[in-house]
């Protein structure tokens, strides 16, 4: 009697000790090799879109450090710059400086967290997890000493920053400037050659630099498969044109190079933070706008590189107190677009660090 | 002929795992050492001046939660508001601090504490006499620079322990 | 290597006999002897495990720049004992679908052979419970029974998780019986002995000098076959949730937690018997020696595990069959050519041998296992 085999499917259900949060993925497996997977979510949507109608302009600035928790400063930033396109606004010198400082820490922070994720995933019990979070807690100590809280930091404002930094914090990111890049040398030292990491990861889930374009990934995904392309770069927003610093790329597109493209992009964080560092200009932290700001009737897209990819705000104004329309291009969806391809063909433990390495916020994904 | 993946990478990552056994952990038992909040905190509950107040509502205006609501009346004898009922929701609150920075007389303020966990869902709602400022419930410094200076010092992780590598 | 009859060699220590400690209440002294073992085994067995929690929980926890737990008790040494208390108190919950014979049979079957194996270890010198003169044969066979009980748990189950752990753990423990059985035969070469008690009196210098790569085999094969990381995709926590012992609570999760930490206490002392020098050391007594050899070797175990990533169920197989098995094979071909062709060498010239064969061998043996593809691919 010949034997028989039959594909099953198995739910990793919204609620599972290693998906990023409520996501739920039903794949299809033959044995251990997956087929097809069928993503599922919507399980944190908040209608965020929709609440935005109804709040003014800057009190929708506390709701969009909700949707990518893991990095609010990028998120205010984004949409500040967005409004601040559309009603015209000139952001004085030192607001500008302070406004980039924050960025790069938050890109420090998130990658952190990112690359702590992934080599969770991978199976080394949470010791570079907790590595990882130990600095970013120094980083988040910085950033409650500036805004008042850890996770949502509503720092950034329609015109500038919010309040002017206290004066024990430039020493204190001396401090912080003086120790990491040691610690980023640790984190190569501890996992960069470890065979069992290269043995995982190398080869794995593998994202040509056609498919990464055709689906319209952007951020750390899209520099991994060879395309050199940040928009700090390419479309300079703020004063991103005055520092100096390597956009790094990797070669394979596949998990190894992703991991490794983050480790790269928090050393040239610490170079543009050393830069601006130098350069603070003293003067007012905030442009003389109203709290009820009334851009003119138009529209626009305004976007930063944030930490997990291209994060674009579309504002339609209809010159009142809030917007018509506000739509969140979230980095982490599109980037979620591929993820059927790279996964077919690997078995399921492929699968979970694949999904990891992309690095999704599900709070961005569902709005 | 070049030697590679024989064992290297992992010595070197256990090498460095050891290593931590000998540093102090970072970790801090609570609640028996508590370490100090920063001087901006944007706490749970808001510190309310009775004085300063000119029921103007600007705050309950700009807070888009719904969180605070005020009543108040008018006496033609003095010519000004008297605030009848200010009661802030903190269920609702968001803690997102445009309310203070709103306020132009500068009679609200977010609350230095944490620690607010209540037992039932009715003592979230905070009225008048709650919100004044006393001994146990300090204004924190958001957005208020001046009460900043006196408060303590923020405990930072990168000064309690400054590693050497 | 050194000589083992008394007669010519006088300075071996004297050995408990098999019937100590005499006849006494009518009984003879063999019962006596069955039965005070026994309590003693089952007493170091418990309590041991309890240490080793404790010592995985703080050790690794510093290691992660925390610390462990520290509130049950000064330091946090009656934590095991919390944690049997609260699994003691779980519902026992049975799945409705489950093979119910089987389902409850599977973790008694896990955990008899990890006290079994404590049979033939020695404590001090004829201090075990029966020294047959097959002493790790038997080791061998009765260890291979607990992957029974595993699959005996994964299919009870009826849970597609709990199988696809339990297929993962037989698969493996099958692959990394042979580079484990050849270690040992390597060891057994050089002492000239099946028995444990006689592999411990003949290690003059430990064995770990003497076979560098077979301590290494051993210590590997010996992580895989107890599902401890690297090899622990059996019960993974980010991937199957918890693999075989996914639907198992109360006392029966209890049985297989104890299984797992019995497992890696019992790898340890067959590691210390088989490569430390067992019992032997100077000053201290003989047991208290052993305990911490095999503390020691545990926290080998929880250093590793804290440090490496998990690998893949095909690159676990990979690594067994063409990498493990090679290098085994001609560490036994080396030794058997050193006891054969020179066997009153000075072990002094013996062991830096040994050391530069395994690390031309570890070198050589990664390049062609690199070649070779680390682990198959089905794309």
């Amino acid at each position: 009697m010949a034997l028989r085999t039959e594909p099953f499917v198995l739910n990793m259900g919204p609620v599972h000790p290693s998906t990023h949060g409520v996501f739920r993925m039903r794949a299809t497996l033959d044995g251990e090799v997956v087929l097809d997977i069928e993503p599922v979510f919507g399980y944190l949507h908040r209608g965020v879109e929709k609440l935005a109608e109804q709040r003014t302009y800057t009190g929708f600035i506390p709701l969009t450090d909700r949707m990518d928790y893991l990095a609010s400063m990028s998120n205010n930033l984004g949409y500040c710059l967005a409004v601040e396109k559309l009603a015209g606004v000139k952001i004085p010198e030192r607001g500008e400086y302070l406004r980039v400082i924050m960025a790069e820490l938050q890109r420090l922070a998130s990658h952190l967290v990112a690359v702590g994720a992934f080599l969770n995933d991978c199976g080394a019990y949470f010791t570079p997890f907790l590595y990882m979070f130990r600095e970013r807690e120094k980083i988040v100590d910085l950033f409650e000493m500036v805004s008042g809280q850890r996770l949502t930091y509503n720092y950034m404002r329609i015109g500038g920053v919010s309040q002017d930094i206290p004066e024990e914090f430039l020493p204190a990111m001396d401090k912080f400037l003086a120790t990491m890049p040691g610690f980023i040398d640790e984190i190569d030292r501890l996992l960069k050659e470890n065979e069992i990491l290269l043995a995982r990861a190398k080869g794995v889930g593998v994202l040509s630099s056609e498919n990464a374009i055709a689906c319209g990934v952007s951020g750390p995904v899209l520099r991994s498969t060879g395309i050199k392309w940040d928009i700090r770069k390419a479309d300079p927003y703020s004063i991103y044109d005055r520092f100096d610093f390597e956009i790094p790329t990797g070669e394979a597109g596949d998990c190894y190079d992703r991991y490794r493209v983050r480790v790269e992009e928090m050393r040239q964080s610490l170079h543009i933070l050393n830069q601006a560092r130098k350069d603070i200009p003293e003067g007012p932290v905030r442009a003389d706008v109203s709290h009820l700001v009334r851009p003119p009737a138009g529209e626009v897209y305004g976007r930063i590189e944030a930490p997990k990819g291209e994060l674009g705000f579309y504002l339609v104004s209809d010159n009142s107190i809030a917007p018509y329309r506000c739509h969140v291009r979230p980095p982490s969806l599109i980037n979620l677009t591929p993820l059927r391809e790279m996964v077919r063909g690997w078995k399921v433990q492929d699968l979970i660090i694949i999904f990891g390495s992309i690095d999704i916020t599900m709070g961005e994904v569902d709005r | 002929m070049k030697f590679e993946h024989y064992g290297k990478g992992i010595a070197k990552g256990m090498s460095v795992v050891i290593s931590h056994l000998l540093r102090h952990p970072t970790v801090s038992q609570y609640p028996e050492q508590r370490l100090n909040i920063s001087r901006r905190t944007r706490g749970n509950e808001l510190v309310w001046s009775r004085e300063r107040c000119t029921g103007c509502g600007t705050c309950a205006k700009t807070c888009h939660q719904g969180a605070i609501e005020i009543v108040t009346s008018t006496h033609p004898e003095d010519n000004k508001f008297r605030v009848e009922k200010y009661q802030v929701d903190t269920g609702y609150c968001i803690q997102c601090g445009l309310c203070v920075e709103a306020c132009p007389y500068d009679a609200l303020f977010m609350s230095y504490a944490f620690e607010c966990a209540k037992y039932r869902r009715g003592e979230l709602v905070q009225d008048m006499e709650t919100m004044l400022e006393k001994p146990g419930r300090v204004a924190s410094g958001y957005y208020h620079p001046e009460l900043a200076g006196k408060l303590p010092r923020q405990t930072l992780l990168i000064e309690k322990i400054v590693e050497k590598r | 290597m050194v000589l083992l009859d008394p007669a010519v060699n006088p300075e071996l220590p004297n050995a408990l006999p098999p019937d100590w400690p005499g006849d006494m209440l009518g009984i003879s002294g063999f019962w006596w002897h069955w039965l005070i073992f026994t309590l003693i085994i089952i007493i170091f067995v418990l309590t041991m495990v309890m240490a080793v929690i404790y010592i995985e929980r703080r050790g690794m926890a510093r290691m992660q720049s925390r610390l462990g737990p520290n509130r049950t008790g000064p330091f946090g040494i009656f934590q095991p004992v919390a944690d049997a208390v609260k699994v003691l108190l779980k519902e026992n919950i049975v799945p409705g679908t489950a093979d119910k014979l089987v389902h409850w049979l599977a973790p008694v079957v896990a955990f008899a052979p990890a006290l079994l194996i404590f049979a033939v270890i020695p404590f001090g010198n004829g201090a075990l419970l029966a020294d047959l003169n097959i002493g790790i044969l038997y080791v061998v066979a009765v260890s291979s029974v607990s992957t029974v009980g595993v699959f005996m748990a994964g299919w009870g189950s009826s849970n597609k998780y709990s199988l696809l752990g339990a297929m993962r753990n037989v698969a493996a423990v099958v692959s990394y019986e042979i580079p484990l059985v050849l270690a040992v035969v390597g060891v057994i070469l050089i002492a000239g002995s099946l028995s444990m008690n006689q592999i411990v009196l003949a290690q003059d210098i430990p064995f770990i000098l003497l076979q560098p790569l077979g301590f290494f085999l051993f210590f590997t094969a010996g992580c895989a076959e107890i599902n401890r990381s690297p090899f622990d995709l059996m019960e993974a926590d980010s991937e199957i949730v918890a693999g075989f012992h996914t639907e198992y609570s109360g006392m029966k999760f209890a049985m297989f937690y104890l299984v797992e930490y019995a497992e890696a206490v019992a790898v340890a002392a067959i590691i210390t018997t088989l490569f430390l020098g067992g019992w032997r050391g100077p000053l201290l007594p003989p047991w208290f020696w052993f305990v911490i050899k095999v503390v020691a070797v545990f926290f080998l175990m929880v250093w590793t595990r804290s440090t490496l990533p998990r690998v893949r169920i095909d690159q676990l197989m990979a690594f067994a069959w063409k990498f493990l098995l090679p290098v085994a094979l001609i560490n036994l071909f080396v030794t058997a050519v050193q006891v054969l062709a020179w066997p009153d060498t000075l072990p002094w010239v013996v062991v830096p041998i040994n050391f530069a064969v395994m690390a031309v061998l570890i070198l050589l043996w990664a390049k062609i296992f690199y070649k070779v593809g680390w682990g198959r691919l089905e794309v």
